[in-house]
């Protein structure tokens, strides 16, 4: 499928030129202009939604030229059901990111809004990226411009935050570069992702790759125990480095596991998938652990990230629909509701200078709307029904329970967690008698700040109350990868029908439709 | 020996280098300071001539004075890189002179010189030419290290380039004698027909071979051959450090691949575990001492040795890949590195030449606390060279180490790019606490008299073309890597 306008390249390069293009406007035009790149790449990236073939379930969009002959790197883009909804997560919160951003970031304001625009061009090449390289070097052209967001306009113990962030994740994919020449060498000499998708490789080599890529994916998900430069990163970073780190950089850990991991290594991916199981569900009840020991707010959001996060990582090892699907879903929820949690977080500490819940208490009276949302955006991250991590996380355990059904009860103690130190959260924030200090101070949010809130607020609920048709986009791309770790001979009939009878409960709210078509 | 007019004009580059060079020298005495600027010019005019001959030698194999010189295209390449890597050390010495007060002409007759020595040496197809112009290189650049005649650092580093270099010399020099007495030849297309002729294990092709690689060890300033590096790289000028790290070890790379691939490919396995050894504890000590500089010129002293280990491991893998295709990957690998590794430090090391003010010495790594603040535009670049050094992509770095990387996996040692990765990630510390220093530090109080720093035009054009180089190669690497992969194949 080639479509005569190279659409991802355009939505790659626009914020790249448009960082260059900062460098030489007047001061007072670096905000807007940011902002309208960003605004631009959303508006262009909204079509891809709808010319998207649903019924497909290769890669669409695609664009292929030569990048280097010797080795064959190709400049080779493309989109599926897998990566579509993240490249359009990422456009729709950059536009909030440089929104978030217009007071707060008051010093070197020209280079904040070039290194955001660089991000988002680099972020949706990873995600679009179909030649292994070409993957890694977006991969990699992420961290420089987040370690120069955390240690310039990061708080006081950014320096130490940021080299933390940098050092753990270079090391993780360094050893994914070996693993990926390694690949080329063992395969078909091609750095084709789509192509490396079909090979067969052995089993010893599936499991020195699985490591490899494991070290790469792992710390930046960030799976337990390799999660703990996160916390420092979040509570150092500015508000929009909180939001792209939470929102869409740890997605690349968990895309990358449902690219790579699981259809090109579907044997070693098997064979690890207790481990992997294990390690998600010690990341989700540890995660929910130390968020309720929080008495920072962006920290306890961290944790629930590590918490949120292992429901992903548990979705994609359960090899079945409904995981995999809730586990994309999931992606996608986590990216919308800790996006929010973390703009709330950015709003208040404009007003108050101050992170911890103590100094933050008793808002609804002076801040009504503000705390509106910011309860709307905690009762998603609980997985509230008819907001949009209900859907995601109910299918994730739901495919658990066909896994193992020890494991699913485990998880669900996650949720149990996530709604004590959530609600405890909005319990001292939202209610409570706000202190005389900060009390001048707060006032509601202006309606810069609404606008970076509403379009959030309404994906909460549009995806909670009508995911089909995320879900319609998503099917075929997961059944293929589905299709690559069921084992050559389709006799286990028995085992794989037995999702389709397991349906969500037809509340009017969620009507999931979870035919596991068998590819 | 036969010799014919012709042979002269295969080397024309090298004699209107030399014959420079003697204009310079001559003219010196009889120019006044002032005037002296036009020999920085003649120079740079001479060098702009010779890249055009030698880029019109592409494509052609001949051989000269009997064989002692081949003109090929692998010797084009490296003769190209050397005569563009001069051409940037004469516009960085240019503004970098007049600061350090330094009015002396036969600087550039030095560069010229040394200059034409390593063009000697990458096109030499035998030992005793290749020692020949390695002298020249080397006793050019003791000079030219101890030129700030008023510090003893400097002339500490001349002296101590002198004597191990000397030392060096003669151990490369025994290894061609054992050598010689091994095959009865000194030409390299005979040494290699004379080891094929009879078994690899004759203890005196070993010795041989033991005595070449620790002579080629200390030009190359690997681990365990590398102690006057840091002491050579802080004491001398920085304009000339630049030209050391860069074009000195790029000659050496260029005349010590020909000499294990064309004259000594018979006994790959031996030396192939040899540079093994060095090149991880190259790897090893380069990465980790360079942790604990506080001046950036042996920082990237021990940067410099550590790259060459990266490199080294192109070399490895040649001499372990079992096809021959192979082992051409990993001498192109090498090639490329080497280039790539020219364009970031030599940016590098001209920044750290911009940061030389009236009384600061902008060595110490702490100078550079604040430089985003100072001069946005020299920090910036110096943060893409940083990035480079570290490997990072989109640049050229990154692709060098890729190559360097996918050649060693090829040749089934994908250890040992793990262990280079690893270190690769020890080196980022370093090269990302000096980014840390000029953007996420405040400068010190700015005193009224405190210098302000300024790029001149020359300065500007040597940062513009390492730059370019970086960005470009990183983002477009075709033309270079299909440049290498040409040169390598006229290697035999």
């Amino acid at each position: 499928m080639t479509h005569s306008f190279p659409w991802l390249t355009v939505l790659i390069f626009l914020p790249l030129a448009g960082a260059i293009v900062l460098c030489f406007v007047k001061d007072a035009a670096v905000r807007p202009i940011a902002l309208g790149i960003a605004v631009a790449d959303l508006l262009i990236s909204l079509p891809l939604w709808w010319l998207f073939d649903a019924s497909l379930s290769g890669m669409q969009f695609t664009e292929q030229a030569v990048w280097i002959p010797s080795p064959p790197i190709h400049y080779s883009l493309g989109l599926d059901g897998i990566s579509l909804p993240l490249v359009i997560m990422t456009t729709v919160l950059m536009p909030l990111c440089v929104l978030i951003s217009w007071h707060s970031i008051a010093t070197r304001v020209r280079g904040f809004m070039a290194l955001l625009l660089i991000m988002e061009g680099a972020m949706i090449g990873v995600f679009a990226a179909l030649d292994f390289v070409l993957f890694y070097i977006f991969w990699e052209a992420m961290l420089i411009p987040m370690y120069l967001v955390i240690g310039i306009w990061g708080g006081p113990n950014r320096l130490y935050a940021t080299v933390k962030f940098f050092l753990y994740t270079l090391a993780g994919s360094v050893l994914l570069l070996v693993a990926i020449l390694a690949l080329y060498f063992q395969g078909d000499h091609t750095f084709d992702i789509p192509l490396l998708s079909q090979g067969t490789y052995s089993t010893s080599l599936q499991m020195w790759l699985f490591l490899a890529f494991f070290a790469a994916f792992a710390v930046k998900v960030p799976m337990f125990p390799f999660h703990t430069w996160l916390p420092d990163a979040h509570v150092e970073a500015p508000t929009a480095g909180s939001v792209i780190l939470a929102s869409v950089l740890l997605k690349m850990g968990t895309y990358g596991f449902l690219r790579f991991s699981l259809p090109i290594l579907p044997d070693a991916s098997k064979m690890f998938a207790p481990l992997m199981v294990g390690l998600s569900i010690v990341a989700i009840i540890y995660g929910a652990y130390m968020a309720l020991a929080q008495s920072d707010l962006k920290k306890l959001i961290a944790y629930s990230s590590v918490s949120h996060m292992g429901f992903v990582t548990l979705g994609l090892f359960t090899f079945n629909i409904q995981g995999i699907e809730g586990a994309l879903m999931q992606m996608v929820n986590h990216g919308i509701t800790t996006g929010g949690l973390f703009l709330c977080v950015g709003v208040i500490y404009e007003r108050t200078h101050s992170r911890q819940i103590a100094d933050n208490i008793g808002l609804t009276k002076p801040m009504p709307r503000y705390a509106t949302v910011l309860v709307i955006f905690a009762l998603s991250s609980i997985a509230l029904p008819g907001t949009n991590s209900f859907v995601g996380e109910f299918m994730v355990l739901a495919g658990t329970f066909l896994w193992s059904k020890l494991a699913a009860t485990l998880a669900s103690l996650g949720i149990i967690l996530a709604a004590a130190y959530m609600l405890w959260m909005v319990q001292r924030v939202a209610f409570g008698v706000p202190s005389p200090t900060f009390l001048p101070t707060l006032r509601d949010v202006s309606p810069r700040e609404m606008a970076t809130l509403i379009p959030l607020v309404v994906l909460v609920f549009w995806i909670g109350i009508f995911p089909n048709p995320l879900l319609t986009r998503m099917h075929p791309s997961v059944n293929h990868v589905i299709a690559r770790t069921l084992p050559p001979v389709p006799a286990q009939a028995t085992a794989l029908t037995e999702p389709d009878m397991l349906t969500l409960p037809s509340t009017d709210e969620s009507p999931v439709p979870l035919e596991a078509s068998r590819p | 020996m036969t010799f014919s007019p012709g042979d002269l004009l295969l080397v024309l580059p090298e004699l209107l280098v030399v014959a420079a060079a003697c204009v310079v020298l001559a003219l010196d005495p009889v120019l006044t300071p002032p005037q002296r600027d036009g020999l920085a010019w003649l120079s740079l005019g001479t060098l702009a001539v010779c890249m055009g001959i030698i880029a019109s030698q592409m494509g052609q194999r001949a051989e000269a004075f009997g064989g002692l010189v081949v003109i090929d295209d692998y010797g084009c390449f490296w003769r190209l890189l050397l005569c563009f890597v001069a051409g940037l050390t004469v516009l960085l010495s240019y503004s970098y002179l007049k600061e350090e007060r330094l009015h002396i002409g036969e600087y550039y007759g030095f560069v010229l010189l040394s200059l034409s020595g390593m063009m000697v040496m990458v096109a030499a197809a035998d030992l005793l030419t290749i020692y020949l112009g390695t002298e020249l290189m080397s006793l050019s650049l003791y000079v030219m290290a101890g030129l700030k005649r008023a510090e003893s650092r400097s002339l500490e580093a001349s002296a101590k380039y002198f004597v191990l270099g000397a030392f060096s010399s003669g151990i490369l020099l025994y290894g061609i004698s054992l050598l010689y007495g091994a095959t009865g030849s000194t030409r390299l297309p005979a040494i290699a027909s004379a080891i094929a002729n009879q078994s690899p294990d004759n203890p005196l092709l070993l010795a041989a071979t033991i005595f070449i690689a620790a002579g080629f060890g200390f030009k190359l300033a690997v681990v365990p051959f590398h102690m006057w590096t840091p002491d050579v790289y802080q004491g001398a000028p920085t304009s000339v450090t630049a030209y050391m790290a860069v074009a000195s070890k790029a000659a050496s790379f260029g005349a010590f691949l020909r000499v294990f691939i064309e004259g000594l490919g018979g006994l790959k396995t031996d030396w192939s575990l040899i540079f093994l050894l060095l090149c991880i504890a190259t790897l090893v000590l380069g990465n980790v001492v360079a942790l604990v500089q506080t001046n950036i010129k042996r920082m990237l002293a021990y940067s410099s040795i550590a790259h060459a280990g990266y490199a080294l491991i192109g070399v490895v893998a040649a001499g372990r890949s079992t096809e021959s295709l192979g082992g051409v990957n990993g001498i192109a690998s090498v090639l490329l590195y080497i280039a790539f590794y020219a364009f970031m430090t030599f940016g590098a090391f001209a920044v750290v030449a911009m940061l030389r003010k009236g009384v600061v010495e902008g060595e110490e790594i702490e100078d550079f606390t604040g430089l985003a603040k100072r001069h946005p535009l020299g920090a910036f670049l110096m943060l893409i060279f940083m990035v480079s050094l570290a490997g990072i992509p989109p640049t050229a770095g990154f692709i060098g180490k890729f190559y360097v990387f996918m050649a060693a996996v090829e040749a089934g040692l994908p250890w040992l790019a793990v262990i280079a990765l690893i270190f690769a990630v020890v080196s980022a510390y370093y090269y990302l606490r000096l980014i840390m220093l000029m953007y996420m530090r405040e400068p010190g109080e700015l005193t009224p008299d405190s210098p302000r720093l300024v790029m001149s035009p020359s300065l500007s054009i040597v940062l513009a073309c390492a730059t370019a180089g970086v960005v470009i190669f990183g983002l477009y690497p075709r033309p270079l890597v299909s440049l290498a992969a040409q040169a390598v194949l006229a290697l035999k």
